[in-house]
């Protein structure tokens, strides 16, 4: 399987995401220039982490408009897998491929820590070899990483069971404190209507060997394998 | 066509936490402005622009505002009146 994984100017994760699939997972890799209007026969897109044209006007707004992302949009709407990590969530958000915003932290700090995540939807491409209620440890590092969304919106990804993965302490409290950056609910992932677009602050490409202190985002890797090979 | 230049101001949305906001009001106070009810922090954008007359000039740039400038989910624009530039 074929992962292509988008560089904007800016991006900064685009080389963990690629080694992630290359020596973690074992699959195919290439590099897609955001002025290309190519995908080179990619099966799953990875919008990277970083810092998209400087987060100029809003994070991901600028980049939303690059040439690729107007393939990157097709493969969406045909039901091809897009994974937005990040900076990466921010552009998918912004390109109306997911609903809500990512805005300031609460605290109004950046904030690079490890935090935990609970699983709270198994069923998805990105999620079928996780366990309902597990807790994964993965790193963040964001200034504008907290998810917000007009209330029906909410209410239609709780229904739908749309948000993946919420902030969660080690027992799997969802609360105030287990939550970095002030998300509405403790979202910190949520997929499209159609199922194929995941978006998520937390960074699974950086938590693929114990060397980096977890690999639980393996999984998810390793889930879209699965689900897209079968 | 003409000339004009128009200016936008773009808010957080009303009722949506603005914690930039808050932390410029909580330092107005601890300067001694105690009667700082709230503060909110936004963008002034001015956009110069050729157009046939004031009124499209005006119509563009709230396009502009929908489409990229101003975050339908997270943000309010206002346009002031466009003046020849």
């Amino acid at each position: 399987m074929k992962f292509g994984i988008v560089t904007f100017p800016g991006s900064n994760c685009d080389y963990d995401a690629f080694q992630a699939v290359t020596d973690i997972l074992g699959e195919e890799a290439t590099y897609l220039w955001h002025k290309d209007h190519d995908l080179q026969g990619s099966d799953v897109i990875i919008l990277p982490g970083g810092f998209s044209y400087g987060d100029y006007l809003r994070a991901g707004a600028i980049a939303r408009f690059s040439p690729i992302m107007r393939e990157v949009a097709a493969h969406a709407k045909a039901g091809g897998p897009v994974l937005g990590i990040c900076n990466g969530f921010q552009i998918a958000c912004e390109a109306g491929l997911l609903p809500g915003a990512l805005m300031r932290n609460s605290h109004l700090q950046f904030v690079s820590a490890e935090v935990r995540v609970r699983v709270e939807n198994s069923d998805t491409m990105f999620t079928n070899l996780y366990d309902r209620g597990e807790i994964l440890r993965m790193p963040v590092a964001h200034g504008d990483g907290r998810y917000v969304a007009p209330p029906g919106v909410l209410e239609e990804l709780e229904a739908e069971g749309r948000v993946v993965f919420r902030y969660a302490d080690a027992d799997g409290g969802i609360n105030a404190d287990a939550n970095p950056n002030g998300s509405e609910r403790n979202i910190a992932g949520i997929i499209s209507e159609a199922g194929n677009v995941l978006g998520m602050m937390p960074h699974p490409e950086r938590a693929c060997s114990p060397l980096l202190g977890s690999n639980d985002g393996v999984r998810l890797l390793e889930s879209i394998l699965a689900r897209v090979a079968a | 066509m003409s000339k004009f230049r128009i200016a936008v101001h773009i808010t957080p949305r009303k009722g949506l936490l603005d914690p930039q906001g808050n932390a410029v009001r909580d330092a107005l106070r601890t300067l001694g402005f105690n009667s700082v009810k709230d503060v909110h922090v936004g963008r002034y954008i001015i956009v110069e622009t050729d157009a046939y007359d004031a009124l499209t000039a005006e119509d563009a740039v709230s396009d502009m505002c929908a489409k990229l400038l101003a975050n339908p989910v997270t943000e309010d624009f206002e346009i002031e009146s466009a003046v020849p530039a």
